[in-house]
């Protein structure tokens, strides 16, 4: 039996009472007025020079001919700039409820990923893996407070996230009414937002409940029940879950673009948690592997962990890319408008999360050696995390803060909280049961298992 | 110097052989080759085997075959003739890259694939027409053959076999390749 070490329950406390901290701060800090962010403009286009500029100066030519159009000659340039800071307000607002958003939806994401490679794991009666299935359990604990946060947030962030439930979207003849909005209206509206993220929740943790119930009563049975009735949700899951997952990812992500669609989107967003989720699983077993309570793990299991880091990096990369060059190439401007806003605005962590989730793992990654070193694949996953977080970021903030992002307090104290959460809520449903399945039929060879 | 004279140790399991190449191992003689119908895991470990290094040479072929491919194509759709096809920027090649990027994925791999597939056959020895070294027509059936070389110790190495389960053990005239 796993006890929770107190300088680790400390350490999470600690992560969360300063997160929490931190977010309050992004709270405050960011209620500014129409006139505070008027100045602010105003002494951005002063120091800032070129950028600020620039970034303002395109603003009000497209804010202009926008008027243009609707207004004919009544457009004048005090419209514009209104208009304009308007804009800029409001994404100043958006920024500590998206950093929020991110980070609360990347500690969900993992969970979920490791739920769904646990029923993989039981469907497929995998050999290899049953010594790690206590270490998965704990992981999946997460997700249920996980997604409720997620939920809640979503709730309460309201049209600061998704711009669809702005009041008038969907009112012909309001001055929010948009068309494109309103065609979706009868997927794309708050009650069926919540029942739906409810049913999808639901069926993960009732699926999650019930795995881990035979689980822990295999350990004591005497047959094989319990395994079977496990291995016959584990499938029923699967098929549940690949359906809720891509409709959850058009729900809480693809919707705060509600003018963007993309068909494999379900499938990016799945195999960035699915890495993200692994990766978890190879830190949590070698952390607990160094505290000496996984001693019946070894580096053949480390190796199996480490290759679908590897495998599913390049899984990711081969979809992230298919997405971008299928848009890319074809240029569509209700499609592109997508890459383009994160292009320019978001180039580094674009660009830059390529190379953190591909580049890094394929090449740390690739050789057999490397694969059974701990400290190696402790590095290499930071990065994948660290890689799979901005991956998130990249899906969120272009579409609420645009160009005002920034990595700073609201964005870290965010992934503190959750940090923290996350590591107390797993680490506590670790000393819950043995960290060894018992009477797992496929245990021993799991046990003696080596590559 | 090349033994003249070897014994062939013949045996009818994969375990057998396994411990046999263990005990031969211990006793410090030398094994020249062992000839299994299939693959023995751990065999090449037991033998004391060199780990192979055809992953090595696999990777840089695959970096060989991305720089043709770069190579190529920004000669081609960029210096050579710099066309405006449908409207695609072909001012640079980090312009146009994406489209590139399946080719440059499939010339590294079929690099890596086909160079290392002849290196394998090179360094096995492996060609059409080639003469079987095959010192018993049973090997390729349900008979492992292990092959020593003798230095005027028959008497030693035979016992020696004979304990460790051979089935059958033969002193041959070793044929000149």
């Amino acid at each position: 039996m796993y006890t929770f070490s107190k300088k680790l329950k400390t350490f999470s406390i600690i992560l969360m009472v300063l997160g929490a901290l931190g977010v309050g701060y992004g709270f405050m800090t960011s209620h500014k007025s129409f006139e505070e962010v008027e100045h602010m403009l105003a002494e951005e286009e002063h120091h800032g020079g070129g950028h600020g500029e620039a970034a303002v100066h395109h603003e009000e030519t497209t804010d202009d001919t926008h008027a243009a159009d609707s207004h004919g000659e009544e457009a004048h340039s005090g419209d514009a700039h209104a208009e304009h800071v308007e804009h800029v307000m409001h994404q100043v607002h958006n920024r500590p409820w998206s950093a929020l958003y991110v980070a609360a939806f990347f500690f969900m994401m993992i969970a979920l990923g490791v739920l769904a490679f646990y029923a993989i794991q039981i469907a497929s009666q995998a050999g290899w893996s049953p010594v790690l299935f206590r270490v998965m359990e704990g992981i999946t604990a997460y997700l249920l407070p996980g997604g409720l946060i997620v939920l809640a947030i979503a709730f309460f962030a309201d049209s600061h996230l998704f711009i669809w439930l702005k009041e008038g979207m969907t009112v012909e003849g309001h001055e929010n009414y948009d068309k494109l909005v309103a065609g979706k209206a009868g997927w794309l509206n708050k009650p069926m937002f919540f029942v739906r993220g409810l049913i999808f929740l639901g069926g993960w943790v009732l699926y999650r409940h019930f795995s881990r119930k035979f689980s822990i009563a295999q350990d004591t049975a005497d047959d094989n029940r319990n395994f079977k009735k496990s291995f016959r949700i584990a499938a029923g899951f699967l098929v549940f879950f690949i359906y809720t997952e891509s409709m959850m990812s058009w729900d809480w992500i693809m919707s705060v673009d509600p003018h963007w669609f993309s068909t494999l989107f379900g499938w990016y967003v799945f195999a960035s948690m699915f890495v993200s989720g692994i990766t978890v699983i190879a830190l949590i077993s070698l952390y607990l592997k160094s505290r000496g309570h996984l001693e019946f793990v070894n580096e053949n299991h480390l190796h199996d962990v480490a290759k679908f880091m590897f495998a599913f990096s390049i899984f990711w990369t081969y979809l992230w890319f298919s997405q971008f060059m299928l848009i890319w190439y074809s240029n569509i401007p209700e499609e592109v408008t997508y890459f383009i806003t994160r292009f320019n605005d978001y180039k580094l962590p674009f660009l830059g999360m390529v190379a953190l989730n591909f580049v890094f793992p394929i090449l740390m990654l690739m050789n057999a050696d490397y694969k059974r070193v701990p400290w190696f694949v402790v590095m290499t996953g930071l990065v994948i995390l660290f890689g799979h977080y901005i991956d998130i970021f990249n899906m969120i903030m272009p579409a609420t803060v645009g160009d005002r992002w920034f990595i700073g307090i609201p964005e870290i104290s965010s992934i503190l909280l959750f940090a923290g959460l996350f590591i107390f809520v797993v680490f506590t449903a670790l000393t819950k049961a043995p960290l060894l399945v018992k009477r797992y039929p496929f245990r021993k060879e799991s046990e003696e298992f080596h590559y | 110097m090349e033994a003249s004279k070897v014994i062939h140790a013949i045996y009818t399991d994969d375990d057998v052989l396994m411990s046999a190449v263990k005990k031969v191992k211990a006793e410090k003689h030398h094994i020249e080759e062992i000839y299994t119908p299939f693959p023995v895991h751990g065999l090449d470990k037991a033998m004391g085997l060199a780990p192979t290094r055809i992953a090595i040479t696999a990777f840089m072929y695959g970096l060989v075959g991305l720089t043709v491919a770069i190579v190529m194509m920004n000669f081609i759709m960029i210096e050579d003739w710099p066309q405006n096809i449908g409207g695609k920027p072909s001012f640079s090649y980090i312009e146009n890259m994406p489209a590139f990027v399946p080719i440059m994925f499939e010339l590294t791999v079929f690099f890596a694939a086909h160079l290392m597939v002849i290196t394998f056959y090179l360094r096995s020895r492996m060609w059409p027409f080639k003469k079987a070294e095959n010192p018993d027509p049973r090997t390729t059936d349900d008979h492992f053959l292990m092959e020593i070389a003798v230095h005027g110790n028959e008497g030693e190495l035979e016992s020696l076999l004979k304990d460790t389960g051979a089935v059958e053990i033969n002193l041959v005239d070793k044929e000149a390749h």
